[in-house]
């Protein structure tokens, strides 16, 4: 009796212990994912209780349907306008903040600000700030003697917007990464390049960038995974509206699952474009896997 | 508890971040899914709730009524108005969780009363008796397609049309109320009456002004006056309906003679141009008014109200409906009949201002008499009560919200520049067809 007691701790206690992750999981991770795939295969209207079988015919409108297209462009063109100068802006800042400078905690939290604040409250105030007729942007253009942008009317115009938002956003955040990962380059690196004469400019660029890649790597997915995510910024900057203009010029792939989910209330074609949106996500991870493998091996 | 979806412009102002958190809401539901259900308590008595967004002025009613009720005991649950038809339309998905009395705004109403099997029929509980109170078009708005009534009418919005003294002044053009109503009997003459008025800011006796704000409030009122609108039935008419095309050629036509000010409803530049005096009309419902003397709390006394051109109009109000999950709809019934009776009415009207949808009340001196001194004194209450009993019923489609949207961003993308009257109503055909 003891004897079979103490197998059966030592073959299936180790199952309990990882337990709570898969039931977790499970629950919230793995059945989601499932329902959604099989409410995807339906004429499925959140308020009806009719809900047909219809097999992949949500897939194929979905592929034929422009505004999916368009959103899915959209967030590849914001991912691209904010990803790239905000990584480059945080690798400058976090140099700046590597520097011996007073109050060094100090100006490390001041970075961090920018994302702690809510995200509804940085979309309203910049949604001010790129007003046509009364924004500070307009204002300040209209100094120098440029004439007023409609910032939302355009899909430049406006993705720039947008874009601003999350640099403005998550800038300081990776440069916090950056800073992280900078302190564990070894000083004596930079003590020698100084005796060799090299300016501030060529540390960054020749030890401090090469030393931190693979956290550069990992910012870049960190990124691609918020990028594919935006929501509040395009649906705060629109005035509330879903469709992200009036010619779903800056629309993006949440946002039209959002529009398609909560105000046509159309919960079959909605997760037909979640599962969509998933299948760009793992498309991008395959391309970021690549792209990783190939940086080591360099 | 009017604000809410204006089908003209960005219906959904507060939705904000709500979206990523709803499924979060969904769950949470699930799990404590007998919120709303009643479960008679100790002694025989029946918990009601009822749930409301915005401001509905009921709080002392409660009381008068658990006083002469003592069976009865009510919790209100208020939520934003956004989130409150989200949640409600996922109560409803479940078959849990949604409360005994649930409001329901009209810029929704139509994709509730699209699934009338969700509701208890008012006809089943004494609606036939009491439908005389409200006018045709408010009874009509509650109603399903297939003649299920799910809603009781509670305020409604009317129509007028709100504009500057000063600016009129100005122009030259006469401010005393009754003489401006004058100037427009229809929309033609409206805009007629706006060429004049930007006649005189190229002339320079009006400075940063335009006569209407943009074409959203304008399409939206024009279409609201239409005997058929959205849809003819169940089915959607846009394409071949001349009164939904009469609503944008009309709003086309001012924006090509300059009349617009570009400015979309509910942007910063709007609510800014309350105070700056951007745009001189601007068609509003009665709970407009408030919003005005909120974004431009200086200009009191600059603004009046006129009649609204084309006739009656109407644009808010909501509805209490019963959901076929609440286990007591009698006392459900009795109560919201009561909450939605004239007496009723006139007290909500009284401490905060909700234009009641009872057409007897209309002779009533609360009403009648009612003057707003930010609108120059204005007769607000014998305004709007005009509109609202000259209204010409139009029956709300569950995609009359959706549809309204893409004609605005249709009107939007001109006003832009992005495309040519004709490209863009190509367009808006193409976009609704998506939608169904």
């Amino acid at each position: 009796m003891k004897n079979i007691l103490y197998r059966l701790d030592l073959k299936g206690s180790p199952y309990l212990y990882i337990a709570p992750f898969f039931v977790l999981f499970g629950l919230f991770g793995l059945f989601p994912l499932v329902y959604t795939a099989w409410v995807s295969l339906h004429d499925w209207q959140l308020i009806s209780d009719t809900h047909t079988f219809i097999g992949l015919q949500n897939y194929r409108d979905l592929f034929a349907d422009d505004s999916f297209w368009n959103a899915l462009r959209n967030t590849g063109q914001i991912w691209v306008l904010s990803t790239v100068p905000q990584l480059i802006a945080a690798i400058f800042l976090a140099h700046v903040l590597n520097q011996r400078l007073r109050a060094a905690t100090f100006w490390r939290i001041t970075a961090l600000l920018p994302n702690m604040t809510s995200v509804a409250a940085v979309a309203l105030i910049f949604g001010q700030i790129f007003g046509r007729d009364y924004g500070l942007v307009n204002f300040v253009l209209g100094l120098f003697g440029a004439g007023h942008i409609d910032w939302q009317a355009g899909t430049a115009s406006s993705q720039v917007a947008i874009s601003v938002m999350i640099i403005w956003r998550w800038t300081g955040y990776n440069s916090l990464i950056y800073l992280a990962a900078m302190q564990a380059v070894p000083k004596d690196l930079y003590d020698a390049s100084a005796l060799d004469g090299a300016t501030g400019l060529q540390q960054l660029t020749r030890i401090t960038i090469p030393a931190i890649r693979p956290t550069i790597i990992l910012t870049v997915i960190l990124s691609t995974i918020g990028g594919l995510q935006v929501l509040a910024e395009p649906l705060l900057f629109g005035g509330a509206s879903p469709t992200g203009g009036s010619d779903r010029q800056f629309q993006t792939l949440s946002l039209y699952l959002y529009e398609v989910a909560f105000s046509r209330f159309d919960f079959g074609y909605a997760s037909t474009a979640a599962w969509a949106m998933f299948g760009v996500i793992v498309i991008a991870a395959i391309v970021n896997y690549f792209f990783v493998s190939r940086l080591r091996r360099s | 508890m009017h604000t809410a979806r204006s089908s003209a412009a960005p219906r959904r102002r507060f939705a904000a971040v709500a979206a990523p958190l709803l499924a979060a809401a969904l769950l949470a539901t699930a799990a404590c899914g007998d919120g709303g259900k009643n479960t008679p308590a100790a002694g025989g008595k029946v918990d009601l709730t009822i749930g409301t967004f915005g401001e509905f002025g009921y709080k002392a009613l409660y009381d008068e009524y658990m006083k002469a009720n003592p069976n009865v005991k009510i919790t209100e649950r208020i939520t934003k108005t956004e989130d409150h038809h989200k949640n409600l339309a996922a109560h409803l998905a479940t078959n849990t969780g949604a409360a005994d009395i649930e409001s329901i705004e009209e810029g929704w109403v139509g994709q509730f009363s699209s699934q009338p099997g969700k509701f208890y029929n008012w006809m089943d509980y004494g609606g036939a008796e009491i439908k005389a109170q409200w006018p045709e078009w408010k009874w009509r708005q509650g109603s399903a397609a297939t003649g299920e009534v799910i809603g009781l009418g509670t305020d409604v919005g009317g129509m007028a049309m709100c504009y500057r003294t000063d600016e009129f002044a100005a122009a030259g053009l006469p401010t005393n109320r009754d003489e401006v109503s004058k100037l427009w009997p229809t929309w033609e003459d409206f805009i007629t009456t706006g060429q004049k008025f930007e006649d005189a800011v190229k002339a320079g006796k009006v400075k940063n002004a335009h006569f209407m704000d943009g074409p959203a409030v304008m399409y939206r009122s024009i279409l609201g006056q239409q005997s058929v609108g959205i849809y003819d039935g169940d089915k959607v008419v846009v394409e071949t309906n001349p009164g939904v095309k009469k609503a944008w050629d009309l709003t086309i036509d001012a924006m090509n003679k300059g009349l617009s000010a570009k400015i979309a409803a509910w942007s910063n530049d709007w609510n800014a141009g309350f105070a700056k005096g951007t745009f001189a009309t601007l068609a509003c419902p009665s709970w407009m008014m408030a919003y005005i003397q909120s974004q431009a709390k200086d200009s009191s006394g600059k603004w009046d109200i006129a009649a609204v051109p084309g006739g009656g109009g109407n644009w808010g109000g909501s509805f209490l409906t019963l959901p076929k999950q609440g286990k007591h709809p009698q006392e459900a019934a009795a109560l919201a009949k009561w909450l939605t009776a004239p007496e009723q009415q006139a007290k909500v009207f009284r401490s905060v201002g909700n234009f009641p949808s009872t057409v007897t009340l209309y002779q009533d001196p609360v009403i009648k008499d009612f003057k707003n001194p930010f609108f120059s004194n204005a007769p607000v209450g014998e305004i709007f009560s005009k509109s609202v009993t000259s209204m010409v019923p139009q029956y709300m489609g569950p995609k009359s919200g959706d549809i309204n949207t893409a004609v605005i961003n249709g009107l939007t993308r001109v006003e832009q520049g992005k495309q040519t009257p004709d490209q863009s109503w190509a367009q808006v055909l193409k976009d609704i067809k998506a939608i169904m």
